[in-house]
């Protein structure tokens, strides 16, 4: 197995990282989402337009920093349009996601005319002090940008928010019960707008991580399916933000390390290594969902359904 | 418009086209374009549109132009082929190997229609086939990766495992070790044409292996962006000159000009001479055109790279001349003996030194 010795597993380990971002974030999003009870499909078009609008503004300004702040307004303002389509006009959340979509990728392809074959400022690497000089472990976790080392506090804050404030509580409940929620004085429509606002800005954020970072550059479908496999991962993590982040290491890592095994040379059909991250994520849901009484359990009960007060 | 009336209407367009009447009664020859990427891919596909607006300014008036872009290879290409077809198109391109099968389909429905099928190899009474030499192109960029590497690791990102692919990568991989004896070659299967975030993986886990030299086979400027991020890696444009990322790490670039081969056949459809035909042009025709050698490559390289260049242009020098052996050893030329188009065209082997299996 002198290809396996030959794979700088610590350089593969930091690139895995940031192969996973993106979704990390945009499932990170999703996930709140869904559990205030709404299925937004337009996860991808939120990437994409956020991968452009963070384009664009971090090549205008020189600041990638500024992009990403773009890119989380474009994302929040193109969901609050599924927002305002489901929640207030009734709209099917299903058709109107995958619509999203469908304007998500025309619309960025419109506004990234003139953004082809140009080159960002990068965003530098944020080295820990003291941290990012141990051994292994440095290079790994502590030499990265800050996007990322904000994506993991992301996780760790909407695990808090969710399991141990009040604010998180109320969201449950209307992702569970929306008519429950809105007897109790709850405002149903204003909540889970919030959380489509949220949702809409982290896809947006890992849309312009993309092409701000892990590509850098802008080209037209660059998101490439990335949406979906977010939308994917949070009914892997069967709703629960350290499963996201589990799930979406594990989908990017092995995207990465498929590349890398054929890189190093090791012998095994490239077939098999293309589809493996497909392989793994319909296995896992397969073995979550082999408990059918807990997976039926861990969905919001009131996922996708339409709200009305008068109902 | 009732739905009977739609179907009526759908049924007369199929029957008319069956019968081999014209769709449609027309003074202007329309010329549909089926690409596999979008046009915004700064590649491949941005250089057929090239193509396509050189016939809108060499006829002007007398044709248009429809094109779709993002076909997936496969049964889509067949429905939207026949739209076009249905549409009025009078000349169809397409412009990725996959569509092959699919141009073949809905040839056979549509005789008075004709097609040009890019790169693949089956051809019928309307249906010709082109293809540029890209292997020509390969050839001097080997040369400038042999001679630029100092790990003495070169990288190729494969696409599909299909004889043009396997070409380039021979080719590029024979002249590298012609000018550098210790240089060995590492091919990453991408499975795609076009995923930049695959692409930039591909590129990376390379670099990670300590690779400094790479050439692609994909369409998007993305593993030209991850070179980029460390210095003294070199890569070359494919497709389409990317001189955003001039002068390193893109020190040269392979561009595919299809703008004479469209504005020509296009103008023997109008002028009722087109037939089916073959065209497998190179640099001698000014179809593989090589961008500017950047200062980033020391002189004596470029002028080495720049004799390749007119020895190939001439004709004086083909880049498949023996002795060239196959992976396993066994003689796939000769002394002096020189490739011909059909042996190019089913290549399906690595030629000796290059480690790894094609795909299956």
């Amino acid at each position: 197995m002198d290809a396996l010795v030959s794979i700088n597993w610590v350089l593969l380990a930091a690139s895995l990282m940031v192969a996973a971002t993106p979704i990390l974030l945009a499932a990170t999003g999703e996930l709140v989402v869904e559990r205030a009870g709404v299925l937004n499909l337009g996860v991808e078009g939120m990437m994409i337009l956020g991968a452009i609008s963070g384009f664009a503004v971090g090549v205008r300004t020189g600041a990638p920093i500024l992009g990403f702040a773009a890119a989380a307004l474009a994302g929040a303002a193109l969901s609050l349009l599924f927002g305002l389509l489901t929640q207030i006009l009734l709209s099917n959340q299903v058709a109107t996601g995958l619509a999203l979509t469908l304007f998500g990728l025309g619309l960025s392809a419109l506004l990234g005319q003139g953004y082809v074959g140009i080159k960002t400022p990068v965003l530098a690497d944020w080295n820990v002090p003291v941290l990012s000089d141990i051994p292994v472990i440095g290079p790994v976790l502590f030499r990265h940008d800050p996007i990322l080392y904000l994506s993991l506090l992301l996780v760790a804050g909407v695990w808090a928010f969710l399991r141990h404030t009040r604010a998180g509580l109320i969201l449950r409940a209307v992702g569970e019960s929306h008519d429950a929620a809105h007897a109790l004085g709850y405002r149903v429509v204003a909540i889970r707008l919030a959380a489509i606002a949220f949702g809409g800005a982290l896809a947006g954020m890992g849309g312009a991580y993309i092409s701000l970072v892990r590509v850098p550059q802008w080209t037209e479908g660059m998101t490439a399916g990335a949406g979906w496999i977010a939308l994917a991962i949070v009914v892997f993590a069967s709703w629960k933000p350290w499963r996201v982040l589990l799930g979406a290491y594990l989908f990017g890592g092995i995207a990465v390390l498929q590349l890398n095994l054929q890189a190093a040379g090791l012998k095994v059909p490239v077939e098999i290594l293309s589809m493996s991250p497909y392989l793994v994520t319909i296995l896992v849901l397969v073995i979550i969902s082999s408990d059918r009484s807990r997976a039926a359990l861990s969905a919001p009960a009131a996922l996708g359904r339409t709200f009305h007060a008068s109902s | 418009m009732k739905r009977r009336t739609l179907l009526a209407t759908g049924a007369g367009a199929a029957a008319a086209a069956a019968l081999g009447l014209p769709a449609r009664a027309q003074d202007k020859l329309k010329v549909g374009f089926v690409y596999v990427g979008p046009i915004g891919d700064g590649g491949w596909t941005y250089q057929h549109d090239q193509g396509r607006l050189a016939v809108l300014e060499a006829y002007g008036d007398r044709v248009e132009t429809v094109y779709q872009e993002s076909v997936p290879e496969g049964a889509d290409a067949e429905r939207v082929l026949t739209q076009m077809a249905l549409g009025g198109a009078g000349l169809i391109f397409t412009t990725s190997f996959g569509y092959m099968d699919a141009t073949i389909n809905v040839a056979s429905k549509f005789p008075n229609v004709k097609f040009e099928h890019a790169t693949g190899y089956k051809r019928a009474e309307n249906v010709a086939t082109y293809d540029a030499r890209f292997y020509e192109g390969r050839a001097v960029i080997g040369t400038i990766a042999g001679r630029m590497t100092k790990s003495n690791k070169i990288g190729y990102i494969a696409s599909f495992p299909i004889p043009e692919v396997i070409q380039g990568i021979n080719s590029y991989f024979l002249h590298a070790r012609k000018v550098n004896p210790a240089v060995e070659l590492t091919v990453v299967w991408a499975y795609t044409w076009f995923d930049p975030a695959k692409e930039a993986d591909a590129a990376k886990a390379m670099l990670e292996q300590g690779v400094d030299v790479i050439a692609q086979h994909t369409d998007s400027t993305a593993p030209l962006a991850e070179m980029a991020k460390t210095p003294g890696v070199i890569g070359f444009g494919q497709a389409s000159d990317m001189s955003a990322f001039k002068p390193t790490p893109r020190v040269a670039s392979i561009i595919d000009n299809w703008a004479p081969y469209y504005v020509k056949r296009v103008g023997a459809v109008l002028d009722g001479t087109w037939t089916s035909t073959h065209t497998w042009g190179g640099m001698k025709d000014g179809e593989v055109v090589i961008g500017e050698i950047t200062e980033a490559v020391p002189e004596e390289v470029r002028a080495e790279a720049q004799a390749m260049i007119e020895a190939i242009t001439a004709g004086s020098y083909h880049p498949f001349t023996g002795p060239i052996n196959k992976q396993d050893g066994s003689v796939f030329l000769a002394e002096g003996e020189v490739a011909t188009d059909e042996q190019l065209m089913s290549m399906n082997f690595f030629v000796e030194g290059i480690k790894g299996d094609i795909p299956s």
